[in-house]
């Protein structure tokens, strides 16, 4: 039991550390890949191709002061980007990167994952509402409003993914689609379902996944051009910082997601040395891909925002679930 | 119903094409230049603060005569001169610029008839004191002086 | 629009945009009685950096005032000029050097097209996309480098004289100008796909802020956001002035008056002033920049003069009021942005603020300018 408890305290470190990396140097990554979009050469000096600059933001930003706004609500203030790093971190305990590697596995993850993903827009909201600012309090209405649009959508293709699965268990997922790139999810000819519009999910959940994580085109929250900085607009030093670091543990979260239940998580395509590598070579793809939007699209509006979800996304990915569960009945 | 899937369907392929035109951008060269590590020089026209114009015995060719005193826009040209003993003409002693006030229309360099000033090409003038953009061209001609 | 609500007093709360705002682009300062994210009344305040130029008109001396119009808009500096310099010609009966001119509708053309680059750029950052800023500056970049090799500075250009010109152009510009608008034509196309043609951006833009012909006359609106909203109406082809009348171009005109007919004015505008350099290029004639005879002083007949060019922004005139001193009676610039502006107060009501800014974005406005 003791040897137990042991194992998963060093697993759930070394989860909360390659969180805490991936935050902090995907804001590098970030930087160089919007850079070369725009053929500039992003942070160069600090160190060799500036891979120094994230951990020099993050002294910088540490030594600075955390001011808070008068008038301001003292405890959630401080509360709310504590409350934005804890569910970003914690969700890393549960996903499985190989077979062996992971921290805790749950047979209910999937379930966990989106209960604490949902806690993430809890923040925002307090966020925007204790800072006493009336574009924060705007832009945490927003962030809530947006929540619960694109988590219905989200759920319920998670849910199509459960039920060809038959199991809510991350690591029982990624098996059912480990022979071969036939099985996965994405484009499943073989396997349990034979669903020819799983590739629509996909891009359902992707879009979800962008949304949930306040990621541009749907970065309506801190929309900087309308509302400053939305949620954060009051909140500098590592309070910033913590809420600038968990919209990147966010994205890794999101993009950890959809490789398990749609990429087929650390399986190879064509059944071969399954493992590791093949998981993050996906996830590091799928982030990228996330990079690449942010700095091609413009903002969507609010509405519009709310009418893809309600009208487009919501509509096809119950569709998809109907047929799904019919297929699976059939087969 | 078939509309709104065209529209979905258009929408999409408008998404792929711009993220095609910047996947494109991304393995093309930089177009920057580092500033403080690697400059540009200046065109043959640029148009930096004015600076006196030296003769071959690197004597300022101005004559004092206030024409461009009188025509900057912004008064930030004051001149000095004196007759030394013995002299008949009037000898520059001082050609202060307040380079706080001046905004580069060359008013001055078009009024000069004896082509004593004309602009210099630099652009690096960055301080922390005011004090530090009064130059006084004539003591900086001297300093260029071989 | 949203059919109007009766609001309380304590159901509306005031935010206060600018003056120092991402979204207004300087130091105007937009107060907005807002109803949750809708907006029930706005009120625009100018006068941030109002500098006097209208003053300084009166005090300085003709060419000492040559370069405050430069500065009065930093982005389209040279129509501004173009302005003045034609209105004091007019008065003194300076007869300009037909080189002289096409250069000066050359410079012109070009500065539009960096203006408008400028805009484009800037507006789609205002909707959240940042990428297209960067690839507009850089061509942006080639016409600065241009106009600085030949006038000397890159932005608040001193360039044009009573008569003439500072400097004659030489054939390395010629030959960049003939250089850039080709490349300048296909980073349009570039643009039409990455960002016209885009689902988002037209989402945001079709049927946002629709003008009526009618506001747009009642508050004086000239440039795209008239002639987005079906006036057919530019200064060039109105009433002609410089060597326009020698070229072939055309005024792109939309009738629906919403944000994408005002940003589609723009993008044409860049394509017709293309055709303007281009066809200047192949006109230009030999001869003297400035004209022989030219009066010393500048001291125009007392009389009362008036010259309206069209800058990127718009309709600009100058009218001169002239006692025949040294300096100018009366000197009012009537600037283009300022009556584009006010607009705004009326036409944003019941608008989302996503909307209103992005609105406020196509009216293409420089405070600066507004407030001179």
């Amino acid at each position: 039991m003791r040897l137990t408890l042991i194992n998963v305290i060093v697993a759930v470190v070394i989860a909360i550390a390659f969180a805490a990396v991936n935050a902090a140097y995907l804001v590098w990554a970030e930087r160089r890949g919007a850079a070369r979009i725009q053929r500039r050469p992003g942070p160069n000096i600090n160190g060799p191709f500036g891979l120094l600059q994230p951990p020099l933001d993050g002294i910088k930003l540490m030594a600075k002061q955390l001011t808070i706004p008068g008038g301001a609500d003292r405890i959630l203030f401080i509360i709310a980007p504590i409350l934005a790093m804890f569910p970003a971190i914690t969700s890393f305990v549960t996903i499985p990167f190989s077979e062996t590697i992971v921290a805790k596995n749950m047979n209910v993850g999937v379930l966990m994952i989106f209960a604490f993903a949902s806690l993430g827009s809890m923040s925002l909201l307090i966020a925007g509402f204790s800072s006493r600012n009336k574009y924060s309090m705007m832009s945490s209405v927003r962030a809530v409003s947006q929540a619960v649009a694109y988590e219905i959508p989200m759920l319920i293709t998670a849910i199509t993914v459960v039920m060809i699965a038959g199991s809510p268990d991350l690591m029982e997922i990624v098996r059912q689609q480990s022979p071969s790139i036939l099985h996965w999810n994405i484009f499943p000819l073989l396997g349990n379902s034979h669903n020819i519009l799983m590739p629509l999910a996909f891009l359902i959940f992707f879009v979800c996944t962008l949304a949930e994580t306040n990621r541009a085109p749907f970065d309506l929250g801190e929309a900087e051009s309308e509302l400053v900085a939305g949620f954060h607009t009051e909140y500098g030093s590592m309070g910033f910082g913590l809420f600038f670091m968990a919209e990147y543990a966010n994205i890794v979260i999101g993009s950890c997601m959809t490789t398990i239940l749609f990429l087929g998580g650390w399986s190879c395509p064509f059944g071969l040395f399954p493992g590791v590598w093949w998981f993050i070579l996906k996830l590091y793809l799928l982030i990228a891909t996330f990079i690449w939007i942010r700095w091609t699209f413009p903002r969507t509006t609010i509405y519009g925002l709310l009418n893809l979800s309600w009208k487009i996304l919501i509509p096809l990915s119950l569709a998809n679930l109907l047929l799904t569960a019919g297929l699976i009945k059939v087969f | 119903m078939v509309a709104y899937f065209t529209e979905i369907y258009n929408g999409l392929v408008s998404l792929l094409v711009g993220m095609g035109i910047t996947f494109k951008e991304f393995f093309k060269p930089t177009v920057t230049v580092a500033y403080p590590y690697e400059t540009l020089t200046m065109c043959a026209r640029y148009r930096g603060h004015i600076e006196l114009v030296p003769d071959d015995e690197g004597n300022p060719r101005c004559v004092v005569c206030g024409l461009c005193e009188k025509a900057c826009p912004s008064n930030c040209i004051s001149l000095g001169g004196e007759k030394p003993e013995g002299g008949k003409k009037k000898v520059l002693t001082s050609y202060v610029l307040d380079f706080t006030r001046c905004s580069l229309c060359g008013s001055c360099v078009e009024a000069c008839t004896f082509g004593a000033i004309d602009f210099s090409k630099e652009y690096n003038l960055a301080s922390r004191r005011k004090e530090d953009f009064i130059f006084d061209l004539y003591k900086r001609l001297e300093e260029r002086r071989p | 629009m949203n059919a109007p609500i009766e609001l309380r007093a304590d159901e509306t709360f005031v935010l206060n945009v600018g003056p120092q705002h991402p979204a207004t682009h300087g130091v105007l300062r937009v107060k907005m009685e807002m109803h949750g994210e809708y907006i029930v009344n706005a009120e625009t305040v100018i006068g941030y950096i109002h500098r006097m130029h209208e003053k300084m008109g009166e005090l300085k001396t003709y060419p000492q005032f040559l370069m405050n119009l430069s500065r009065m808009d930093y982005l389209g500096a040279l129509g501004y000029s173009h302005a003045h310099v034609l209105v004091v010609e007019k008065a003194s009966g300076i007869v300009v050097p037909e080189r002289a001119e096409y250069i000066r509708a050359i410079m012109v053309e070009l500065n539009r097209i960096a203006s408008h680059l400028f805009w484009f750029g800037a507006f789609v950052m205002d909707l959240g996309g940042f990428s297209p800023l960067m690839y507009a500056l850089q061509d942006r970049e080639h016409i600065l480098d241009m106009l600085e090799a030949v006038t000397g500075s890159r932005l608040t250009y001193c360039y044009f004289r009573f008569g003439g010109l500072y400097n004659d152009v030489d054939d390395d510009f010629i030959a960049a100008a003939r250089r850039f608008v080709p490349r300048m034509r296909k980073s349009l196309k570039k643009y039409r796909r990455l960002v016209t043609d885009n689902v988002i951006f037209r989402k945001r833009l079709e049927g946002i802020a629709p003008l009526s012909k009618e506001i747009c006359r009642k508050y004086g609106a000239s440039s795209a956001v008239a002639r987005g909203s079906g006036i057919n109406f530019d200064v060039r082809k109105n009433e002609p002035y410089s060597v326009y009348p020698q070229f072939d171009f055309d005024i792109p005109v939309y009738p629906q008056g919403d944000s994408l007919a005002r940003y589609m004015v723009r993008m044409d505008e860049i394509e017709q002033s293309l055709r303007i350099v281009e066809q200047g290029l192949d006109k230009l004639p030999g001869g003297p920049i400035m004209p022989e005879k030219k009066p010393k002083l500048i001291k125009p007949p007392p009389g009362d003069y008036y010259q309206a060019v069209e800058t990127a922004r718009g309709s600009f005139g100058v009218r001169l009021v002239s006692d025949g001193g040294k300096t100018p009676y009366r000197l009012k610039l009537r600037s283009p942005t300022y009556s584009n502006m006010h607009l705004f107060d009326e036409a944003c009501r019941g608008m989302m603020i996503m909307d209103a800014l992005a609105f406020m974005g196509s009216l293409d406005l420089v405070i600066p300018e507004i407030d001179r």
